[in-house]
C-alpha cells in the first residue's frame, strides 16, 4: 500500500532537549502520506513543528532535536532507520529543499552556478558541463533574467527575489522526487511574492515531483498546494484538500485560522471631538536621511517630501514595501533619525527634529511600539521594573502608587498581574507584544506609532493583538500611526492609508475603499498583490508586466 | 554603494593607517626611552668623570639639542635606513642587531613553519567533530597549555628532556648544525615551548571561527544538499572564517619576535629580545630604541596583514 506513495510517515515523534536539560517532545505522533506529483501545504504558527517535521524527511534535526520515535518511509526506505552516510545520499537526489531565506542559505564567497550544481558534484550525477547547462534550462525555466551569465555572479550581486527562484534551481537540479519549499516566500516583498510563487508553480508542474509547502500563510499556500495540513503544538489538528480547507473547515483552529484572514470592516473610534481641534500630528515637507551632512543634506536621502495629516481619534496606516523609508518616518516623528527639513506638528505645536531637544511633555505624549518586542525590552529587567521605569520618568510616580500603576498597565493589555516578577524571556511572544504596548501606554500618550508590531506574530495572536488597540482606542482616547506590510492588518484598524514608495507618499486612500480607490499604479499594484484565499486567485491575476517591471526591483 | 567600500580604496585606506601607526609609535617609542632614569654621558665615563668631562661628551653626543630635533632627526634616519650608533661599543647598531634578528627570525620562523599548520589542522578538526572525545581532548589541553607560564614549560622542557633524557641539547645556540637532523635537534625544544604557547590561542580562536560559520544557513545547506562534514566544513564553513583565523594567527605569530625573552634567556639564545635586555642595563638608548622599533613594525605589519587577508576574503568586496 505504502508503495504507491513518494513518502509515509507513521507516528513520527520528535523530541528536543531544552538549554536547562529538560526534555520535551515537539511533535507528537504524527502521520500522512504523500502521493507522487502531489503538492502537500504544512500549516501552523510559530512552535507548530512544521518546520522540524519537514526537515526530518530529510532525515535531519536541528540541533538538541531528535527522532525518537514513529517511521519515515521515502520510497520504501525507512529514513529513520538509516546511518548519516546513507541519508546524505538520499539527500538532494531523492529529496531536496528550498530555503526560507535563500540570501543566507547561499554561501557568500563561492559563485552561485557552482552551488547551483553542487549536488550533482557531491553524488557524482552528471559531468560538470551538462550539469550546469542544465543549471542554466532550470534558470531560463524560472524566469530569471540572464540565464546564461546569472550563475556567474555572486549570491551579494543578485536580489532576493532572484536568489530565491536560484534556490528552486539549486533544489531540483538532482530531479528529486521530493523537494520541500520551507516558507520561501515569507522574506519578500507581496509584488516579488508572485513572481516567485508563479515560477516554483510552472517549474514543479513540468518537473513532476512532489512537494512539501511549509508555510504560515493560508493565502500563499491556497495558491500552489493540492492538500493541506493543519499543524498545532506538534498534532495534526486536520487535513484535506486546499478547497475544503478553505471553504469547510471542520477543525475548531481550522475556522479561526480561517476567519483571521476575513476582512474585518473597521468603524471609526467613537471619542468625543472638540470643535476646531487641531490634528494630532499634522507632517509638512518632511525630509529625512542618514550619514553625514553635507551642505545641509545628509549623504543617504530617505523621506523626499513627505505631507500629511493625522486627526485625533482616527488611525493612519502607512503601506510600502521593505525599503520604502515607512519605518523611517515613524522614527522621524519619533525624533530617533531627526528629519533635516520640514515641520512636524503635535497638536499645532512643533516639534524639534532631534529627541534630545524635545520636552519631556513631548515626549510623553507621542510614543513609539517597536516591530520585534524580543529586542526592545531589556532581557535583564522584570516585567514590573520595564513599565515602571516610564511612570517614574514621566510621572514621578514610585512606591506603592507605582506598583498600582503595572497592575493597572497590565490589566489594560489583558496580562495577570502575576507577570510583573517575570523576566520577559518567560513570556510568549504575543505577551511581550503586550509587554511592549502597555510601555508605551504607562505614559499615557496621545499619539502611538505602531512600527509593524503585529508582523512578528502568528495570525490569531495578531489579531487579538489588534482586537486590544481597538479597545484601547476607546478606553483612552488614542490616535495610532501604523505602519504595516501587511495590508490586510491595515485596513483592519485604519481609517486612512499613506502608500509609499522609495521614501515618497504616492497616494493617500481611505482605508476601506482602497482597492477601488487606488489610483496611483503603484498602489494598484501593491494592493492586487496581495494574495487572496482563493485557490484560483494567482492564475487569474493578471498583472501589467511592464508596470511590475518598472516597480519591483529586480 | 558608498565610495568608501571600494576594495582598492579601502586596502589604501588600512595601508594609511599603518603608517600613521608607525609614526605614532616611533613617536611614543622614543620618548619613553627618554623617560628612562639616569644620564647616558655620566653612565658611561663612570664613577671618576668629572663634571667637564661629561658636559663635554653631552656636547659631542649631541643630548644638549632639543628632544624633538633630536626625534626628527632619528626619525629621518629610521627612514633611510641609520639606526644610529651605539652609545657603548661605538658600533653601528644595524651592524649590532643585524646577526641578532637573523637569529631570532630563524628561531620564529621555524616555529611557525611547524606551529601553524598543526594549530590550524587541530582548531578545524575541533570543530569539525564539535563535542567528540577529540574536540575535548583538544580543548582541555589548550586551555591547560594557557594557563601554564612558559618560563615553567621550557624549565620542564629542559629538565625532562636534555637532563634526565638527554635526548637534546640544553642550549640551543652554538650546537652542532652539520646535519639537518642536528639543526632539529638544536632548535626542537625552543621551537617546542614558543609553538605551545602561540598554538593554544590560534587552535581556540580557529575553532571558535570555524563554528560560528558552521552554525549558519548555508552549512545546513550544504548539509541539505547531501555534502559530507568534511566538504561542509572545508568548502563552505572554512573559506568564510578566513578573517578572524587569519588575525588569530597573526596576534600569535607578533608575540613570537617580541615576546620570546624568557624562551631566549632560558636557552641561552642570543636573539633580538636578549638584546634589548642588555642594551636598557646598559643605557644604550639608540639600541633600545631600534629593538623596540623592530618589535613594533613586525607587529604592525602581521597585524595589517591580517586585516588585508579579511578584506581580501570578503567576496562583498572583492566582486561588486
Amino acid at each position: 500500500m505504502t508503495d504507491s506513495f513518494i513518502v509515509s510517515v507513521r507516528d513520527l515523534t520528535i523530541g528536543a532537549t531544552t538549554d536547562s536539560g529538560r526534555k520535551v517532545q515537539i511533535i507528537k505522533g504524527v502521520s500522512f502520506d504523500i502521493a507522487p506529483g502531489e503538492i502537500v501545504a504544512l500549516i501552523g504558527e510559530s512552535g507548530s513543528g512544521k518546520t522540524t517535521i519537514a526537515l526530518s524527511l530529510m532525515g535531519h534535526t536541528r540541533p538538541g532535536c531528535a527522532i525518537t520515535g514513529g517511521r519515515i518511509l521515502m520510497q520504501g526506505h525507512d529514513v529513520t532507520a538509516m546511518d548519516e552516510k546513507a541519508r546524505s545520499g538520499l539527500r538532494g537526489t531523492a529529496v531536496s529543499y528550498v530555503p526560507q531565506s535563500a540570501a543566507a542559505a547561499f554561501n557568500p564567497s563561492q559563485r552561485i552556478l557552482q552551488q547551483v550544481i553542487e549536488i550533482s558534484t557531491i553524488h557524482k550525477l552528471m559531468p560538470r558541463a551538462q550539469a550546469e547547462r542544465k543549471a542554466v534550462e532550470l534558470f531560463r525555466a524560472l524566469a530569471l533574467p540572464g540565464p546564461e551569465t546569472i550563475g556567474n555572479r555572486f549570491p551579494h550581486q543578485v536580489s532576493g527575489g532572484q536568489l530565491q527562484r536560484l534556490s528552486a534551481a539549486m533544489a531540483l537540479i538532482g530531479d528529486p522526487q521530493l523537494v520541500i519549499f520551507d516558507e520561501p516566500t515569507t522574506a519578500l516583498d507581496v509584488t516579488t511574492q508572485i513572481e516567485v510563487l508563479r515560477a516554483f508553480k510552472s517549474v514543479m508542474k513540468k518537473s513532476g515531483a512532489a512537494g512539501v509547502y511549509v508555510s504560515h500563510d493560508l493565502a500563499v499556500v491556497a495558491q500552489i498546494a493540492d492538500r493541506i495540513i493543519v499543524l498545532k503544538g506538534g498534532e495534526i489538528q486536520e487535513e484535506g484538500t486546499a478547497q475544503q480547507i478553505l471553504h469547510a473547515p471542520v477543525h475548531p483552529y481550522t475556522r479561526q485560522l480561517v476567519a483571521a484572514f476575513a476582512p474585518v470592516p473597521h468603524s471609526l473610534a467613537q471619542i468625543e471631538r472638540q470643535a476646531h481641534e487641531k490634528p494630532i500630528l499634522q507632517v509638512e515637507g518632511l525630509f529625512v536621511g542618514y550619514g553625514p551632512m553635507s551642505g545641509g543634506e545628509p549623504h543617504v536621502k530617505i523621506l523626499k517630501d513627505v505631507n500629511f495629516r493625522l486627526e485625533r481619534g482616527r488611525n493612519l496606516g502607512v503601506i510600502g514595501e521593505s525599503g520604502s523609508g515607512k519605518s523611517t518616518l515613524a522614527r522621524a516623528i519619533a525624533g530617533i533619525v531627526p528629519a533635516y527639513r520640514g515641520n512636524m506638528l503635535l497638536d499645532g505645536q512643533e516639534l524639534h527634529p532631534a529627541l534630545a531637544e524635545r520636552s519631556k511633555e513631548e515626549l510623553r505624549r507621542a510614543q513609539i511600539v517597536f516591530q520585534l518586542a524580543d529586542t526592545a525590552l531589556n532581557p535583564a529587567q522584570s516585567i514590573g521594573t520595564i513599565l515602571g521605569r516610564p511612570l517614574t520618568f514621566y510621572k514621578g510616580t514610585a512606591g506603592a502608587a507605582r506598583e498600582a500603576r503595572v497592575i493597572e498597565l497590565l490589566d489594560m493589555v489583558r496580562l495577570p498581574a502575576g507577570l510583573r516578577h517575570r523576566l520577559p524571556g518567560e513570556l510568549s511572544g504575543g505577551q511581550k507584544q503586550r509587554v511592549n504596548l502597555a510601555r508605551a501606554l504607562a505614559a499615557e500618550p496621545e499619539l502611538i506609532l505602531c512600527d509593524e508590531i503585529t508582523s512578528a506574530l502568528d495570525t490569531v495572536v495578531a489579531a487579538a493583538i489588534l482586537d486590544l488597540l481597538k479597545e484601547l482606542q476607546r478606553a483612552l482616547s488614542l490616535s495610532y500611526m501604523f505602519i504595516s506590510h501587511d495590508l490586510s492588518t491595515v485596513e483592519a484598524i485604519c481609517d486612512d492609508v499613506l502608500v509609499m514608495y522609495k521614501g515618497e507618499v504616492v497616494e493617500a486612500l481611505p482605508a476601506a475603499q482602497m482597492s477601488r480607490q487606488a489610483e496611483h499604479p503603484y498602489s494598484k499594484l501593491l494592493i492586487s498583490s496581495v494574495p487572496q484565499l482563493d485557490t484560483g486567485w494567482l492564475a487569474g491575476l493578471e498583472q501589467d508586466p511592464e508596470l511590475v517591471a518598472a516597480f519591483s526591483r529586480r | 554603494m558608498p565610495a568608501s567600500l571600494n576594495l582598492y580604496a579601502l586596502i589604501a585606506q588600512r595601508l594609511g593607517i599603518a603608517l600613521i601607526t608607525l609614526v605614532i609609535v616611533s613617536f611614543a617609542v622614543f620618548f619613553a626611552t627618554e623617560l628612562l632614569p639616569g644620564d647616558v654621558a655620566q653612565i658611561l665615563l663612570g664613577q671618576a668623570a668629572t663634571p667637564q668631562a661629561v658636559a663635554g661628551l653631552r656636547e659631542a653626543m649631541g643630548l644638549n639639542q632639543p628632544a624633538i630635533y633630536r626625534f626628527l632627526h632619528w626619525l629621518v634616519g629610521l627612514a633611510s635606513g641609520d639606526l644610529g650608533i651605539s652609545y657603548v661599543n661605538n658600533m653601528p647598531v644595524a651592524k649590532l642587531i643585524g646577526d641578532r634578528l637573523v637569529n631570532s627570525l630563524k628561531l620564529a620562523g621555524v616555529t611557525t613553519l611547524f606551529a601553524v599548520p598543526i594549530a590550524l589542522g587541530l582548531g578545524i578538526g575541533a570543530a569539525m567533530w564539535r563535542g567528540s572525545i577529540f574536540d575535548r581532548v583538544v580543548s582541555m589541553l589548550t586551555i591547560s597549555v594557557i594557563s601554564v607560564p612558559e618560563f615553567m614549560v621550557a624549565t620542564l622542557a629542559v629538565l625532562i628532556f636534555a637532563v634526565w633524557l638527554g635526548w637534546l641539547p640544553a642550549l640551543s645556540y652554538g650546537a652542532d648544525v652539520s646535519s639537518w637532523a642536528t639543526v632539529l635537534r638544536a632548535y626542537a625544544m625552543p621551537v617546542i615551548t614558543l609553538g605551545f604557547v602561540i598554538s593554544a590561542q590560534m587552535i581556540r580562536m580557529t575553532r571558535a571561527a570555524v563554528i560560528e560559520t558552521i552554525n549558519t544557513s548555508y552549512v545546513e545547506m550544504a548539509l541539505l544538499k547531501g555534502a559530507s562534514r568534511r566538504r561542509m566544513v572545508l568548502r563552505h564553513a572554512l573559506p568564510n572564517a578566513l578573517g578572524p583565523i587569519a588575525n588569530a594567527v597573526a596576534l600569535s605569530l607578533s608575540y613570537l619576535v617580541g615576546g620570546v625573552i624568557i624562551v631566549e634567556t632560558i636557552f641561552n639564545y642570543p636573539g633580538v629580545a636578549k638584546l634589548m635586555v642588555d642594551a636598557v642595563s646598559t643605557r644604550d638608548l639608540p639600541l633600545i630604541q631600534s629593538c623596540a622599533m623592530i618589535f613594533c613594525v613586525s607587529h604592525l605589519t602581521l597585524i595589517t596583514l591580517a586585516d588585508l587577508i579579511a578584506i581580501l576574503a570578503n567576496p562583498r568586496l572583492r566582486h561588486r
